[in-house]
């Protein structure tokens, strides 16, 4: 317990140093909100009052401690155009990018996991020298260049899809999932090439290994040998890498989110960002920043389900 | 290996060298400006006026390419070299010294892979101004810590090797350590590496000019003009997937010549 | 009676040959032997001489890339083990030949509790419950001396001594009562004090199972008293064969007279020198003529080098060697 304890403290520090950082960066930007909020023909006066109002004038360390103590209320602020609460804006955002994120990361292990596991099997033929030049040039295609070539093909095209936009989820989950279904390929055929490579060595090299020779020594046919015995041992880097993915997907996929119209947290921050609108900003930063962390901390704990000397290492101490 | 590396890797190469002459030569070439706008041909085909076809508001897409081509290779070049640079010298400090100049380094490092990079971006462009050389700057300095990183490993496996403690038992001070015995050996998959990250940093000047944060308007760049095709994508596709296609090229075989690079050297060190 | 009857495995002419950048390696070569049920072989010689390879072959676990020539022919129990489809050859493998590995850490899943892994061939290749087979697993811990196998069954490897981890790795081997264990090198990982408890361990379990074994090691010592019958192996090659006894009385190979001298022995004077074996084995793809010791031979002349000797026997005796120049009465240790 000692080990989770030492990772949730580790985890608390880096939010802490993340939001502040983010509080520095902000703060460099030549502050023009309380001018856009004031309008035009507003005086010196006007605006001056605006800006007592909104805070802006105090230093940065004292608006982040504000800020901080707002959020153990659990207040992340009120945006400064809509006055509609930070948290309300991203719990409308949120579930977009959850989707998005579920259902592009379960593409990509449908296609990594069994391409990985075949082709390191198959380590010496064709099929593998075919796979790793296929996903060579996969993974140099850019995933919104991808994105367009996609919506050219089943969204003009084929007519299968559509183009942008999402549907709610009340309209009905088959209308919903297809919204989805490009954005989320696009990202997936982008990032299962690195799933797969990693998976692919790992798991070459774990064939090497005695304790395989003995399965099949003890005649166990393939399928078993493959899933039950090489596929664990073989799977840490590759979860590894899931998770920065993962991470990465909360508010990093800004791109396919503007491309196929899909209200998104990436979006929000976006929009945020060029509007000046310091606190929905930082309440973005929390959720990824959040989000990062989480993710790499339930990937630690997945470490210990799936390898039993890690959890020794954990309980132990 | 080598036999079978011969022809990607050489082809490659000669892509990268055309979309540099290209590059270079675009202001010489016979072409018409790329902000020139052609009322006559909205989204035409390639044909004998327009090389490539002209895209949705009438502008020659040959010409917006090869000058498309200098802001993607120059972000491809510079940025890198920046991340090389500054990262090598925050990783070997880290890697040699160890201590708490590593744990500020290393803590400095993983905060700032958790501060969402768009966040970054756009702020350090709104630092540095718009224009090629702040994003340049800006995609550089989101280079550092993975190079940081790297060079830190490298510095850590080899300042114990055996070449260093002999260096330093004939009485080397440190800067002449890490100068001659450990930057020559930290460096090698450095610049492997470097060529990977160039890959990656020309898609990401893409993703920002697909959002239209590159090059300020009119100035033409692969992601934007991807981007702008986008609205006549269904009549004249080839106006998007020219420049994808351009775009994905380039990326191939910068990474299909890292890779190359790396198989060679690893053959090198292997007969070390 | 047919040979197949009191025979268990036979092999013919088995040669390996691995493709490799510096062409072709012979990992065994025209190798020939027979093993009677319930009977010891020792397989002995440096490491490289292609012992391990040659267990392989017998198991049909050889890397994809090798190559059998066609004359080799491997027969288990009255049936040819080369001309039988894939899967019965897998459920032969697992049924009725166990393997016992050099090192007990790498022969274990790192993942998978140790009682499954035991319990595993008996429920795919017997068809036990998953009780009853957890049942056979604690008879099995038990009898290859774990204390507390109940206990023990939900351990990981890694929470396991490497002696307890090799116990394990037998128990795993012995869970479908095999006729035949291969033990490849079961103790060179170990501790000397464990050493022993496990060849002893490997010795009884044979004796009250009646199973055949062939023991492979590169030691000479752990042969004497363990096996009937001794096979060195020199590149590939067996180049001296004999029943245990005879090959430490009357040895004929200069080779094995070297293996000997390499045994260490309590009444040594301290500090003596280990005969070790001057020379390398011969490199890989090294072009054969000649008896391949000749290089590495004090006794070697003309005739070695031009001239591969044949394994054959002295006329009457169960004792095969491949030399041109066997040691004389005086030179036997």
């Amino acid at each position: 317990m000692r080990f989770l304890g030492g990772k949730l403290l580790h985890l608390v520090l880096v939010l802490l140093a993340v939001t502040a950082l983010t509080f520095v960066l902000l703060d460099v930007l030549p502050v023009s909100v309380a001018h856009e909020i004031a309008g035009q023909g507003a005086t010196p006066a006007d605006v001056a009052a605006i800006r007592e109002q909104l805070g802006l004038n105090d230093s940065v360390p004292v608006r982040y401690g504000r800020w901080l103590a707002g959020i153990c209320r659990g207040d992340l602020g009120l945006s400064l155009y809509s006055k509609q609460p930070v948290s309300t804006a991203i719990a409308s955002h949120l579930p977009v990018t959850l989707e998005l994120l579920l259902l592009a990361q379960l593409f990509a292990l449908t296609l990594a996991l069994p391409i990985g596991i075949v082709s390191a099997w198959r380590a010496d033929s064709k099929l593998h020298r075919l796979l790793g030049t296929l996903g060579f040039g996969l993974a140099s295609v850019p995933s919104f260049a991808l994105a367009v070539v996609l919506v050219y093909l089943f969204s003009l095209r084929l007519k299968w899809f559509p183009a942008t936009g999402c549907t709610p989820l009340s309209e009905g989950v088959r209308v919903n999932l297809k919204g989805f279904v490009l954005p989320a390929l696009s990202i997936a055929l982008v990032e299962w090439v690195a799933l797969m490579r990693v998976l692919r060595s790992d798991m070459i090299a774990t064939l090497q290994e005695d304790f395989i020779l003995l399965a099949r020594a003890r005649g166990l046919p393939d399928r078993r040998i493959l899933l039950r015995h090489a596929l664990r041992p073989s799977c840490f880097t590759m979860l590894t890498l899931f998770g920065v993915q993962t991470g990465n997907l909360i508010g990093g996929a800004v791109i396919v989110e503007n491309l196929f119209a899909l209200p998104g947290v990436g979006r929000l921050l976006l929009s945020s960002i060029f509007s000046q609108d310091f606190p929905m900003v930082q309440g973005c930063v929390l959720l990824i920043a959040v989000g990062y962390v989480t993710v790499n901390f339930v990937v630690d704990v997945c470490y210990g389900m799936l390898d039993p000397r890690v959890r020794r290492e954990a309980s132990g101490g | 290996m080598v036999k079978k590396r011969g022809i990607t890797f050489w082809l490659s190469v000669a892509w990268i060298a055309l979309v540099m002459t290209c590059a270079v030569g675009a202001g010489f070439l016979p072409l018409p400006a790329p902000d020139q706008i052609d009322w006559a041909c909205l989204a035409t085909s390639p044909d004998g006026v327009h090389l490539l076809g002209t895209d949705n508001v009438g502008r020659d897409i040959a010409a917006r390419l090869f000058f498309g081509a200098r802001v993607s290779l120059t972000v491809g070049v510079i940025a890198p070299c920046i991340g090389l640079v500054f990262g090598s010298l925050l990783g070997v400090a880290a890697g040699f010294y160890r201590g708490w100049p590593e744990r500020v380094i290393v803590g400095a490092i993983d905060v700032f892979l958790a501060v969402p990079r768009l966040v970054f971006l756009l702020v350090a462009m709104f630092v540095f101004g718009s224009g090629l050389p702040a994003i340049t700057l800006a995609l550089g300095l989101l280079c550092v810590p993975s190079f940081a990183r790297m060079a830190r490993a490298n510095t850590i496996r080899f300042a114990g090797r055996e070449f260093v403690l002999a260096a330093r038992a004939t009485g080397a001070d440190d800067v002449a350590i890490v100068l001659r015995e450990i930057l020559p050996n930290a460096l090698m998959p450095m610049v492997a590496y470097a060529l990977l990250v160039m890959g990656y940093v020309i898609v990401a000047e893409g993703g920002l000019g697909f959002l239209g944060l590159s090059v300020p308007a009119p100035a033409p760049s692969w992601g934007g003009m991807i981007a702008e095709g986008r609205e006549v994508l269904e009549r004249a596709p080839h106006v998007s997937m020219i420049p994808a296609a351009a775009m994905f090229l380039t990326v191939l075989s910068v990474n299909l010549i890292g890779d190359g690079l790396r198989g060679w050297m690893d053959d090198r060190e292997s007969q070390l | 009676m047919t040979v197949s009857d009191t025979h268990l495995l036979t092999v013919e002419n088995l040669s390996v040959t691995i493709p490799s950048s510096a062409g072709a390696v012979r990992a065994v070569d025209r190798v020939s032997l027979a093993l009677e049920r319930g009977r010891t072989l020792a397989l002995v010689g440096e490491s490289g001489s292609g012992k391990s390879m040659f267990c392989r072959a017998v198991m049909g676990l050889l890397p994809r890339s090798a190559v059998v020539p066609g004359a080799a022919r491997v027969t288990f129990d009255g049936r040819d083990l080369g001309g039988l489809p894939r899967r019965e050859l897998a459920a032969i493998r697992g049924r009725e030949i166990g393997v016992v590995l050099q090192d007990p850490l790498s022969s274990l899943n790192p993942v998978i509790p140790v009682g499954r892994q035991i319990a595993e061939p008996m429920r795919y290749h017997l068809g036990l419950s998953s009780a009853r087979a957890r049942e056979r697993a604690v008879e099995l811990l038990a009898a290859v001396g774990i204390p507390q196998p109940e206990e023990r069954l939900g351990a990981y490897p890694h929470q396991l001594s490497g002696g307890m981890r090799q116990r394990v790795a037998i128990a795993m081997a012995l869970a479908c009562e095999p006729k035949l264990l291969i033990a490849d090198e079961p103790t060179t990982a170990l501790d000397v004090t464990v050493q022993a408890e496990i060849l002893n361990l490997l010795g009884r379990l044979q004796r009250e199972r009646n199973m055949a074994m062939v023991l492979v090691t590169h030691d000479l010592g752990v042969v004497a008293g363990r096996a009937h019958e001794t096979a060195v192996m020199y590149a590939g090659r067996i180049v001296e064969k004999a029943p245990t006894v005879e090959l430490f009385t009357r040895m004929r190979m200069h080779y094995t007279r070297a293996l000997f001298d390499a045994i260490p022995r309590i009444d040594d004077p301290p500090h003596r020198e280990l005969g070790a074996i001057g020379g390398q084995p011969p490199g890989p793809a090294a072009q054969r003529v000649g008896c391949p010791f000749a290089p590495r031979c004090w006794r070697a002349e003309e005739r070695c080098r031009t001239e591969e000797p044949p394994l054959a026997r002295d006329a009457g005796e169960n004792h095969s060697y491949a030399c041109w120049f066997p040691l004389s009465q005086e030179e036997r240790p």
